[in-house]
């Protein structure tokens, strides 16, 4: 237990301490803040002794269950047909299942399509296979980096449908995986839409069933602002252009997110042109400015991408009767026509609107807001009065509160660890993000300015740290120099407060990051840890030595490491 | 890279001073930097069609040469108040920086230790300060630019009103950067520009025409419809998009039309190098030869068209009437392609379909005017200059033009609306006594005619005699998507009958 509890202490404490569960270990001098396990963090306020004896109690009945539970789905309880309901087979539901097992409940989960879905289906799996290929073209193409290696390679090119069956091979392939994963721990895996029908009670298809906790995971389907008639050839969204049906000469995307950028690199590698339509003043917006403006210059600027920024598209037509897909631009602000596009292909890239409809929200009043399902910090769902629905839970893209597969799945782990008896909230700040790009983009916790603001609020420096892939051995000697990592940290006391990095594997490097920040874990101490030469891992390395920390590293995580 | 990430300033007094370390090393980054750039720049600088400028002379400096370049005298022939912002050496290994971005512009008030500028070095991107109070006045390596380490990449003004005698001195001394970038927005360099960018935007109505017929969005030629790659090559190589016509879907212009403006007017502009390989003594049996931009370009186009279902049409027209006509006007300039042109143009206006053109596959354009191009060989290549409004313009004048044409055809002077906005293609071989030949038809056009010599024929005719007359073959190969034999035909009819009655040519 105690090797498990790197223990970050500072002079100065929270009013109120968190203490892990059961931890007697804990020297009561100590007064750690902000203890977290693996990204769920302790609710710092109202643990009562009893309460910390009754989770206690759970832990042991955990362990029973664990016991059962590696004999297959667990026994639901007496007045149910299951312990848990999930709607939606998601990366987020599937997630949720595979823990509830684990944890001894009898889960079934309810999917109207394919199991898999947007994520494995038509989201970042298949986009992945996509990317692959971009970043092999991109490299291929690349004459001067082909040379700089000493390698000779004559003209590339692609077969287009190749490209196509590789995505949806993909595909198909994880969605056996998951599918297979499921029954082999014994899910029942339900088919038809979902509904709820009332308190512990779903219908699917003709089916009533009951189940003592209920976890909406619906994800979300493309969202298509009005205006914009989408035909699925000419115009088109993510769940369209993954088919890779074809590869126009010219595309407009609408919006520059993640979804939009994956996409350009796709295209531009497959011989595209690209056009952006952003609505805000600036490309790649949420991203950390300081990286959104370096990601321009490698990702947009060289490539064969313009952009128009600060404009709506209000009108998109297809292409028909021998005329382009025509693009009505207005200025976002004054709302003032400002120019007509024509274009071979436009892909709507807007973001993503909650998938909602026909699950009965009104059976238990349950009102959406801008369609997705109000929940509170523990994914409870509340309804129009402002109340819990009691047993009712919603996770992933469904409640909007961070739109990102493996957060949906998080949700669902935190879900079920509340439901199994372990209070749990679940750290949104501890989430990485990616965008897989060539080179990729990666981050986790908060960006420059709104570390900044929060400092200036709480009263706390902030300072950053950065470090530049131009002087890492491997990724030197991959010829790709391009990129920086960059901190985001307290230089009081060490915490992390974000890090985003640009370049080689990026979305592979975040996770030291992620995890110091979901553990707690603080710069003055993670920094003596030890990584490989020559690795990426050294940039994120130097990011850590470079911080300037006026605390101390922990006397505890070094001893115990000792101890260890 | 700790000891580096101290911000450097980069004034001259400062440079020797906070960097003293690298000071000894200093002149010998900067010849090792040049030299190693040289071949690169060279190329660049043909490319962009400006002269070298690797921060050799700045008028105004006493930077004596390279390799004696030192840090001290810098200082002194600068008047006191201006200074200049040079390239810092942020690393040992550093022998050039790219310009990230200026944080400041020019105009801006600089304060002592405020960030003007971020540079990239071979190891990391580097908030660059100055160490002096005043403004920020001319930029002379763009966002995106290298410069060798220690040029002058910005002037700096002690006060507000030096600022224009600082941009006189940027843009007199042409900066220190090696302008990968485009050069200072200053206005004086602009100037030097200028010429070339005026003439094209006169220049741009006429295209303006023919491009409004393509492109159905395009406002009677006011909107340039180019893709993202063409807008970012025309920005890069400096070519005038209303200038040019497209060759993509819906006439819109993409890519290779700005580059085939560029390696057109390149080649033809860079004319030493042609020279050399023409000045060359015969050929090197056995030696492979690169393609030159020309050739390249003429290659891309050879193999495009072997997309367009072509097919050919022959006639014998005879020209005892013409050469008559001919005689006639010669006196006055009128040269026998001027007199072939217009009767080309005049059928053509009688046939608009045979003036047309099909470039998406799916539509196909009646091109608002006729635009006769002519096929020329010149040194290391074939342009085809172009006789505009052939069928409107007199004979007298489009002889002139012609003359002109092929004056700067020869000079390699051609602008690209000058030999890119062909309707249609004449080509003839009838110099070299080539009595018939077919031609490949150019992308983007509808049809080219191949014009063989005109001889002395012995003829039949119907009344039983037999006599003897001068006739040429006439060839045309056509796009026969939308041309079709019969319109072919009647074109062809139409022609023989202007060619042997020629009396409108000359109105």
């Amino acid at each position: 237990m105690q090797s498990a509890l790197s223990l970050s202490f500072s002079q100065t404490s929270l009013p109120l301490a968190n203490r892990p569960l059961c931890s007697s270990n804990v020297a009561p001098s100590f007064t750690p803040r902000n203890l977290r396990f693996c990204g769920l963090r302790r609710e710092a306020f109202g643990f009562s002794p009893s309460k910390r004896l009754t989770s206690c109690r759970f832990q042991i009945q955990n362990r029973r269950f664990e016991i059962s539970a590696s004999a297959g789905n667990g026994a639901p309880s007496k007045s149910f047909d299951y312990d848990l309901i999930i709607i939606g087979a998601g990366v987020g539901g599937h997630g949720a299942a595979l823990h509830a097992v684990e944890k001894g409940l009898k889960t079934a989960i309810i999917e109207g399509d394919v199991v898999g879905g947007t994520c494995v289906n038509r989201g970042c799996v298949p986009s992945k296979a996509l990317l692959a290929v971009s970043g092999r073209m991109r490299e291929l193409q690349n004459e001067h980096h082909m040379k700089a290696f000493g390698l000779q390679v004559s003209a590339a090119g692609y077969d287009r449908q190749g490209v196509a069956d590789h995505a949806s091979n993909l595909a198909t392939k994880i969605r056996n995986n998951l599918t297979n994963s499921m029954k082999a721990l014994g899910v029942d895996i339900l088919t038809g839409f979902g509904a709820v029908l009332g308190p512990q009670k779903v219908q699917y298809g003709d089916n009533i069933i009951t189940g003592k906790d209920i976890i909406i995971a619906t994800g979300s389907v493309p969202f298509v602002p009005k205006g914009i008639e989408v035909d699925g050839k000419t115009v088109i969204t993510s769940d369209h252009a993954l088919k890779l049906e074809s590869v126009p000469d010219w595309i407009a995307i609408v919006g520059s997110g993640y979804i939009g950028l994956e996409f350009s690199d796709v295209y531009t590698a497959l011989g595209s042109e690209v056009t952006f339509i952003e609505a805000l003043d600036q490309l790649m917006p949420g991203f950390d400015p300081e990286i959104s403006k370096l990601a321009q210059r490698v990702l947009i600027n060289p490539r064969k991408i313009d952009y128009h920024t600060g404009v709506f598209a209000s009108k998109i037509t297809p292409a028909k009767d021998g005329k382009p897909v025509m693009i009505e631009l207005i200025d976002a602000k004054t709302k003032e026509p400002k120019d007509t596009l024509e274009v071979d292909a436009a892909l709507i890239a807007t973001g993503r609107a909650p998938f909602t409809n026909g699950l009965g929200l009104e059976n238990i009043n349950v009102v959406t807001q801008r369609g997705f399902i109000p929940v509170d910090e523990r994914m409870r769902v509340i309804d129009g009065n402002g109340k819990m629905v009691p047993h009712l839970y919603c996770i992933g893209d469904a409640n909007g509160k961070l739109m990102l597969a493996h957060a949906a799945s998080a949700q669902g782990i935190s879900v079920v660890e509340q439901v199994t008896g372990r209070d749990h909230v679940l750290n949104h700040l501890s989430i990485p993000a990616a965008c897989f790009t060539h080179p990729e983009i990666s981050m986790v916790g908060f960006t420059e300015p709104q570390a900044r603001e929060k400092g200036e609020k709480e009263g706390f420096k902030v300072s950053i740290a950065k470090t530049s892939f131009k002087a890492n051995t491997k990724a030197l000697a991959e010829n790709e120099g391009e990129g920086i990592a960059k901190m985001i940290y307290r230089p009081d006391n060490g915490e992390i407060l974000g890090v985003h990095i640009f370049g080689l594997h990026a979305a592979d490097l975040i996770h030291e990051a992620s995890n110091a920040i979901a553990l707690g874990t603080r710069i003055q101490d993670i920094k003596l840890a030890v990584h490989a030469h020559p690795t990426l891992s050294e940039v994120v390395d130097e990011l850590f030595k470079a911080a300037k920390v006026d605390s101390p590293a922990s006397v505890t995580a070094q001893s115990v490491k000792v101890a260890v | 890279l700790a000891t580096l990430s101290a911000c450097s300033s980069i004034t001259p007094r400062n440079l020797s001073l906070s960097l003293s370390l690298l000071k000894s090393h200093f002149s010998l980054f900067l010849s090792l930097s040049l030299a190693l750039r040289l071949t690169k720049l060279e190329k660049m600088s043909r490319l962009l069609q400006t002269p070298f400028l690797p921060s050799v002379s700045l008028p105004t400096k006493t930077r004596s040469s390279i390799p004696g370049f030192r840090v001290k005298p810098r200082t002194i022939p600068i008047q006191a108040k201006i200074r200049e912002i040079f390239m810092p050496a942020l690393s040992s290994t550093m022998t050039e920086g790219k310009i990230v971005s200026w944080v400041k512009s020019e105009g801006d008030k600089l304060n002592k230790g405020e960030s003007v500028v971020v540079v990239e070095s071979d190891k990391a991107d580097m908030d660059v300060e100055t160490f002096y109070d005043g403004y920020l006045a001319a930029i002379m390596v763009e966002e995106g630019g290298v410069a060798p380490v220690g040029s002058a990449i910005a002037l700096l003004a002690e006060t507000e009103d030096e600022i224009a005698d600082a941009k006189a001195k940027a843009s007199g001394g042409g900066g220190g950067g090696d302008s990968k970038a485009p050069p200072p927005p200053s206005p004086p360099p602009a100037a030097v520009e200028a010429p070339v960018a005026v003439e094209k935007k006169v220049a741009a109505p006429v295209k303006a025409v023919a491009a409004s017929a393509v492109h159905p969005a395009s406002e009677g030629g006011k909107r340039v419809v180019a893709s993202p790659y063409a807008k970012k090559l025309a920005k890069e190589l400096k070519v005038e998009l209303a200038g040019l016509v497209g060759s993509g879907p819906m006439g819109r212009i993409v890519a290779k039309d700005v580059e085939a403006a560029v390696s057109d007017g390149g080649s033809v502009q860079a004319a030493v190098a042609v020279k050399e390989v023409a000045a060359a003594p015969g050929v090197e049996l056995g030696s492979v030869v690169p393609f030159t931009t020309m050739q390249g370009a003429v290659s891309r186009n050879m193999v495009e068209s072997l997309a367009v279902p072509t097919f050919r049409v022959g006639y014998t027209i005879t020209t005892d009437a013409l050469d008559a006509l001919y005689k006639k006007v010669k006196s006055k300039g009128v040269t026998m392609t001027a007199l072939l042109a217009k009767a080309t143009a005049l059928a053509l206006a009688r046939h608009p379909v045979v003036n047309s053109s099909c470039r998406d596959g799916n539509s196909f354009v009646y091109n608002s005017s006729i635009n006769v191009a002519v096929a020329v060989a010149i040194d290391g290549g074939l342009i085809t200059p172009v006789l505009q409004n052939a069928d409107k313009v007199d004979i007298y004048s489009l002889s002139r033009k012609w003359k002109e044409l092929v004056d700067k055809a020869r000079a390699k002077q051609l602008q690209p609306q000058e030999y890119n906005t062909g309707t249609f293609t004449l080509s003839n071989l009838g110099m070299f006594g080539v009595d018939r030949f077919d031609a490949i038809l150019p992308p983007g056009t509808g049809a080219i005619m191949a014009v063989g010599a005109s001889q002395p024929s012995v003829v039949a005719t119907k009344d039983g005699r037999i006599g003897m007359k001068n006739q040429m073959q006439v060839n045309v190969t056509a796009d026969h998507r939308v041309i079709y034999g019969a319109d072919l035909a009647l074109f062809l009819q139409t022609l023989a009958s202007i060619i042997e009655d020629p009396k409108d040519l000359t109105f």
